[in-house]
């Protein structure tokens, strides 16, 4: 094993970075350029694709039980999907911190309204992580059925029983679920157009590996 | 001890009595019938079904859920003082349970829960009262869900104010005990097994303590 791997990075043309040429043409101070990350780093890429497949997957239940008639089915399912939801909250709290102290790779060439547009994509994306659970949290409590996480952490209810707020939160629930599948949608659209037509190695960054 | 019982007594006598007098104050001049019902003899005890309550509540995926029956009324033939030779009896029409959503309390009316078509109350007998003391009582009896009887005892603790008595008390029930819940949903994993009932009755015109 150890052997396969120094041969790989020994023929890898990107293993022994330009980095000292570089800094031998800048002659005078023979100070090294910093390194620039081209990639998000290992943290930050466990979080992005663990919640990608987290949130699709209780998206997708959430969208599937939302109109099933009353059944064990459906009460197991509004339970994983609340479990899930709160889960996705915990962990993108834990995310947005790791990404607070944490900066990303500088952005690629693109034109200013494409990375206007991205950044505004992800913020977005963020603000959603928060909305989406913490509206479906609000509308349980308020339908009188408390979150109790995997069954056994009995989560506070942060608005009381109310029926009228129930059917509110229901409808502001779906409207930032639906919001952020937009969102991904976006993003998924920009991950395309990067790979297929810009060709600028976009999708790289978000992908363990080497060079 | 015959003395300190009798000051004991004078004192809640009084008590009850001022109480009463607070209470019934402002209400004397339009209610003459409840003053009437406050001095009824023993045996006329009437459930006051606007001010009582009967609640149950359940687990389901550990997430504790309450419900209310609507319907329920009660016969008392019951003197504090002479529990022993007391008789109760409760009927509380399942169909009127609710548990604040729609699409559940149309299941619980359904052969799998209550199978209100078939037996539409649920009953309770007395067959033994027994006093405890401070006003509190145990009632063994009867308790009638779907055509299953099971021994209950029940622990009940009375306080009487402006001659309304105030019966309150909580107990714990298995539903599979009564069918409660079949087929698929015999599963307590998914909803638990263990059921508390709550209540709290409201009578007019039982016997003082």
């Amino acid at each position: 094993m150890t052997t396969l791997n120094d041969n790989d990075n020994a023929h890898d043309p990107d293993a022994a970075p330009t980095m000292p040429a570089e800094a031998d043409i800048a002659a005078p101070a023979p100070v090294p350029m910093p390194v620039l990350k081209t990639r998000y780093d290992g943290v930050a890429m466990a979080f992005h694709w663990v919640l990608a497949i987290a949130i699709i997957g209780t998206f997708s239940v959430g969208w599937y039980m939302a109109d099933l008639p009353f059944s064990m089915t459906r009460l197991k399912l509004f339970n994983w999907h609340k479990w899930a939801g709160v889960t996705i909250l915990a962990l993108s709290a834990l995310r947005l911190l790791w990404r607070l102290a944490h900066r990303p790779p500088a952005d690629l060439p693109m034109p200013a309204w494409q990375k206007l547009a991205a950044h505004a994509v992800h913020w977005l994306l963020y603000a959603a992580f928060f909305a989406v659970p913490l509206s479906g949290w609000a509308y349980s409590s308020a339908a009188g059925f408390p979150i109790v996480w995997f069954g056994v952490l009995p989560l506070p209810d942060f608005v009381g029983k109310d029926k009228a707020l129930a059917e509110t939160l229901k409808e502001v629930h779906g409207f930032f679920a639906y919001g952020l599948g937009l969102l991904v949608l976006a993003h998924l659209g920009a991950v395309v157009k990067h790979v297929v037509l810009d060709k600028d190695g976009l999708l790289r960054r978000m992908l363990p590996g080497r060079g | 001890m015959t003395a300190r019982l009798a000051t004991h007594l004078s004192i809640t006598a009084l008590s009850v009595l001022s109480a009463a007098f607070i209470l019934a104050a402002p209400a004397m001049a339009q209610t003459k019938p409840a003053a009437a019902a406050a001095a009824a003899p023993a045996g006329a005890a009437k459930l006051v079904p606007a001010q009582s309550d009967i609640a149950f509540t359940f687990r389901q995926m550990g997430v504790p859920v309450e419900g209310h029956f609507k319907k329920f009324d009660a016969q008392l033939a019951f003197d504090p003082k002479n529990a022993a030779a007391g008789k109760v009896s409760l009927a509380i029409e399942l169909a009127s349970a609710t548990i604040g959503d729609a699409a559940t309390d149309a299941e619980l009316v359904k052969p799998e829960w209550f199978d209100t078509k078939k037996i539409p109350t649920a009953t309770f007998q007395s067959t033994s009262i027994k006093t405890l003391g401070g006003g509190k009582f145990e009632v063994a009896g009867k308790l009638t869900i779907k055509g299953q009887v099971h021994d209950t005892v029940v622990p009940v603790a009375l306080t009487q104010a402006g001659g309304t008595t105030t019966a309150t008390g909580a107990f714990a029930m298995k539903r599979l005990d009564f069918k409660i819940g079949e087929g698929e949903w015999k599963d307590t994993s998914i909803v638990a097994n263990d059921v508390q009932v709550k209540f709290k009755l409201a009578i007019a015109g039982m016997a003082p303590l």
